[in-house]
């Protein structure tokens, strides 16, 4: 261990038990998964991902690889590019007037930029899901979990069987079961978050973008979140950025932190999850994990 | 090691644009030579012709290349791209119209010279509208006098004082903002000429034309007062000016330009303006500097003369004379939008 | 010792008074009074066309309404009239109505072009041309609407007739194409479309973009957006803008007395080259007008006026419910 290190260790030891805790949180969630399950394969992989807005550029020069059926955790302070990151990945960064972008986003080595791409089909196989619950307040419950295949113009055997699938899935399948046609603005935040979930998930994607997804949820409604993201990533590659480490550590199998020192933002590192809370290689990932700064 | 630059990959390349390009240019193609194969005749046949057959290359490009969704969407963006130049060509129509009709009766003496020897049967080289645009000076100025003082003042009340009657002031000046001119020209003729022994004058014309230009220059003043931030105003109260002090001498003066653009824009919008001046100028053929006595006239009021005249001199001058009108209004409409950029920046 | 303890205390929270200084109430005064001059010209306006307009009201009644006759002759230096403004009314509702059918569809259009589908540059320029249009006089569009749009559009009414004829609309019972309500209302609808475009953008631009982005998440195209997004969303904006629209169509006049033919005859074929228009009757009718006639026309105003004033009244208040629920 290198002498920063042990610097840090000895200037808080509050902070560093606060460490030791999310590792073993980590630690714990990693005994969950039977040995030898974490698929090994490419899921999606960015290559030299770089973003801008006009001429500022925002994000510089990340790789990352998502493995497939893994949740990976992207961390770090407000303004570090982790937000805009995975906004490359399903092509939503476009939206925004003079934006920009360089690099690669493979999906089963596949460049999601290449010429001749249709986005939308892009945008099927990588859900998102947003900071803010956003059904469609003109919808029903039922009408807001199918909206996708509506929008899409996707064809389905069973429409019932898909919604309740989509709803079990999404961990909501109890609590809306017998009102299916009410409207979407009646839920509570965290039920419009699950909802929005299962809106995804009907589609059928194999990666699911989630942009911070419990900040604007009571702890309450983050915990059967994170049991859904839980359940999930049994079938499908989750990235998920979170301003909350805890979070971070409860759900994630990596976790990769973004760190801006007011230029662009740019990947520290990344590594199992157990490790960045336990023993960063970075010091600077030492320092936000044990709460010194951020 | 490499450096990365930024580019857009979801924009057409070259390929595209020339493919599409390739498109127009054959269905400009097509609708030639069905025009000329078949029965169909005229602008608007071609038109129709070359608008499907457009629409019809490029959606059935998006089909084969990103299937029936992205046609779908081919077609809504040909369908609301062709909105927007049907509502583009008449604009285009217009000021080309009035362009090439009106400059055939220009000539110098237009300036200088009256109706007051002339008739408008005359000619088109006799005569003048200098009596017209001294009428239409008057108009503005005096509707302007009485106009901008009520405006601003009601402005200032609905975003200063904002009191307990600001919602029902607000809701009169939406409504006023819907009486059409005629309306006005015919309140302001019940009011001070039927039964009276006044006759149409200036004052009687820039009345109703004062009334048009409250709303206009009351809810563009109030929009701009509200873009002046809070701070400026507790600024001044919090140095122990008074209120009127602060508005006075920090939020009028920081919403200046914005204050003229929208005493420009009430110019523009009642300098046109032709009905209610038919009941209440008086009308005259010569120039009549007193705004308070005897028959004034304006540019729209000469138009409106010479289209129900209704020879081919008549109309000339009706050319002729919008032209001008349409000059004035285009200058007061650039300086507007001239001041309401420099706000921006 | 008992007797007060601190949890009994109940707070009211202090008035806070402050007198203004004298100039501060005079300036408070002042804009109060200034302030309900909007009040007093609308007051103005509405009780001295109800007053000079009286006598027209009490010797009409409600036929002044639903009557089609509008005459008056003097014999001998007796004057008998009877006035009916109906077919006006008909004739303004048809030609208005004949506006916003062309009219609203392109402004929607227009306004969907513009939001979602336009370059920057276009955006600006085409804003700046509907800008325009809503500052060019009243008169010029009634100067190009007769020499200039008439014979295209008597080509289109011809069309119209010869392949849609069997729809009663459509159909004439005479070939006059001229000055017919249709052409009063493809002038009204270029009109109009400025004032119907930008509050239809507005209200779209007000749409919440999380709902637009998760359309997009969803893999929806940007037309599929639009439909289940942003229509939904700003058709009450729409709407108030179409009526917003509605109330300038109302009331037009010079433009509208140039290129409709208007004859107390109440006519719903609106090919067909007979039309009314309460404003542009009301010029029309000024000129040689009797004393009693012109009380008549006054009273026509207040009839004008007030319907000005509903329709205006509706549309502000839809407008403003629609731009509220975006925020």
């Amino acid at each position: 261990m290198s002498d920063e290190m042990k610097d840090g260790e000895n200037m808080s030891t509050a902070n560093v038990t606060g460490s030791k805790a999310l590792s073993d949180v980590a630690a714990n969630r990693m005994k969950d998964r039977m040995p030898g399950t974490t698929p090994i394969g490419t899921g999606l992989e960015a290559r030299n991902i770089h973003a801008w807005f006009s001429k500022h550029l925002a994000v510089e020069d990340v790789s990352l690889d998502f493995n497939a059926g893994t949740v990976t955790a992207l961390i770090g302070p407000s303004g570090c590019g982790k937000s805009t990151f995975i906004r490359t990945i399903n092509r939503m960064h476009e939206f925004i007037p003079g934006a920009a972008m360089a690099g690669e986003v493979l999906l089963n080595g596949e460049d999601v930029y290449a010429r001749g791409v249709d986005v939308t089909k892009i945008r099927l196989k990588i859900g998102m899901v947003f900071q803010k619950p956003n059904p469609f307040p003109s919808m029903t419950i039922g009408e807001n979990v199918l909206s996708g295949l509506k929008l899409a113009q996707l064809k389905v055997a069973n429409k019932d069987d898909l919604m309740e699938d989509c709803l079990e899935r999404a961990g909501l399948w109890s609590e809306v079961k017998d009102r299916l046609g009410a409207h979407a603005g009646g839920l509570s935040g965290g039920q419009q978050q699950r909802l929005c979930i299962a809106r995804s998930l009907a589609v059928n994607p194999k990666v699911l973008l989630m942009d911070e997804p419990c900040s604007a949820l009571d702890p309450g409604s983050t915990l059967r979140i994170e049991e859904t993201i839980h359940e999930l990533s049994k079938t499908m590659t989750i990235i998920i950025v979170t301003h909350n480490m805890q979070q971070a550590a409860r759900v994630s199998d990596y976790t990769a932190f973004f760190l801006s020192d007011g230029g662009p933002g740019k990947l520290i590192e990344v590594g199992p999850t157990s490790e960045i809370f336990s023993r960063p290689r970075d010091q600077r990932t030492e320092n936000y994990v044990s709460g010194r700064f951020g | 090691m490499t450096t990365y630059a930024p580019t857009k990959p979801w924009q057409p390349t070259k390929v595209d644009i020339s493919k599409n390009v390739l498109g127009l240019l054959i269905a400009l193609l097509v609708s030639f030579v069905v025009v000329q194969l078949t029965p169909m005749k005229g602008k608007l046949a071609y038109a129709g012709v070359l608008f499907i057959s457009a629409t019809a290359i490029q959606v059935g490009m998006k089909w084969i290349s990103r299937g029936r969704m992205a046609a779908i969407d081919g077609l809504a963006s040909s369908i609301a791209f062709t909105g927007s130049v049907i509502v583009f060509l008449p604009v285009v129509n217009i000021l080309y119209t009035t362009i090439s009709k009106g400059v055939k009766g220009l000539h110098w003496t237009l300036f200088t010279d009256t109706m007051e020897k002339s008739s408008y049967l005359d000619p088109i080289g006799m005569g003048g509208i200098l009596h017209a645009i001294v009428g239409t000076m008057y108009m503005i100025i005096m509707a302007s006098v009485i106009s901008v003082p009520l405006s601003i003042l009601t402005a200032l009340y609905l975003t200063e004082i904002k009191g307990k009657a600001a919602g029902f002031i607000q809701f009169l000046v939406q409504a006023m903002s819907g009486v059409p001119s005629v309306v006005a020209g015919i309140f302001i003729y019940a009011a001070l000429l039927l039964n009276t022994s006044f006759r149409g004058s200036g004052i009687t014309g820039a009345l109703p034309l004062a009334i048009l230009m409250i709303p206009t220059v009351t809810r563009t003043a109030q929009e701009v007062l509200l873009l002046i931030p809070n701070d400026l105003r507790e600024a001044g109260q919090a140095l122990g000016a008074t209120q009127w002090k602060t508005v006075i001498t920090i939020v009028v003066p920081a919403a200046r330009s914005g204050l003229v653009t929208a005493v420009i824009l009430g110019v523009a919008r009642i300098a046109g303006e032709t009905a209610p001046l038919l009941f209440t100028i008086g009308g005259s053929d010569k120039v009549n500097w007193n705004p308070f006595n005897g028959p004034q006239s304006a540019l729209p009021y000469y138009v409106w003369k010479g289209l129900i005249s209704g020879t081919p001199e008549a109309v000339q001058r009706a050319w002729t004379a919008i032209l001008v009108l349409l000059m004035i209004v285009l200058f007061f409409f650039s300086i507007a939008r001239y001041f309401s950029r420099q706000r921006m920046k | 010792m008992s007797s007060i303890s601190p949890s009994q205390t109940t707070v009211s929270p202090r008035e806070i008074f402050t007198k203004p200084r004298v100039s501060d109430r005079i300036f408070r005064g002042v804009l109060n009074v200034m302030s309900f001059s909007s009040l007093a010209i609308l007051t103005l306006i509405g009780s001295f066309l109800m007053l000079r307009g009286f006598q027209t009201f009490q010797s009409e009644g409600l036929h002044f309404i639903t009557g089609f006759d509008w005459n008056s002759t003097v014999n001998d230096g007796v004057e008998t009239s009877t006035f009916g403004l109906g077919s006006m009314l008909i004739g303004t509702l048809l030609i208005s109505g004949t506006a916003l059918v062309i009219g609203v569809p392109l402004s929607v259009l227009t306004a969907l072009y513009l939001n979602f589908y336009a370059p920057m540059q276009i955006r600006k320029f085409m804003i700046t041309i509907l800008d325009l249009m809503a500052a060019f006089p009243s008169i010029l569009y009634g100067l190009w609407g007769y020499f200039i749009l008439m014979p295209m559009a008597e080509y289109w009414a011809k069309l119209l007739n010869k392949y849609l004829g069997w729809i009663p609309a459509f159909s004439v019972p005479q070939p006059a194409f001229t000055r017919s309500p249709f052409v009063a209302g493809l002038v009204l609808a270029i009109m109009i479309i400025p004032i119907i475009t930008s509050v239809s953008r507005e209200v779209f631009s007000q749409t919440p973009l999380d709902r637009i982005q998760a359309a997009y998440a969803l893999g929806a195209t940007k037309w599929k957006m639009i439909k289940t997004v942003v229509l939904p969303f700003g058709s009450g904006g729409v709407v108030g803008g179409a009526m917003l629209g509605l109330g300038r169509a109302m009331g037009e006049t010079v433009a509208v007395y140039m290129v409709l033919n208007i004859a107390f005859s109440a006519n719903l074929k609106v090919l067909y080259g007979v039309g009314g228009n309460v404003a542009s009757m009301i010029v029309s009718r000024w000129g040689e007008s009797t004393l009693l006639e012109s009380k008549a026309l006054l009273a026509a105003g207040f009839v004008l006026f007030m319907m000005t004033l509903v329709v205006n009244f509706l549309a502000n208040f839809i407008v403003k419910r629609a731009i509220k629920s975006g925020k």
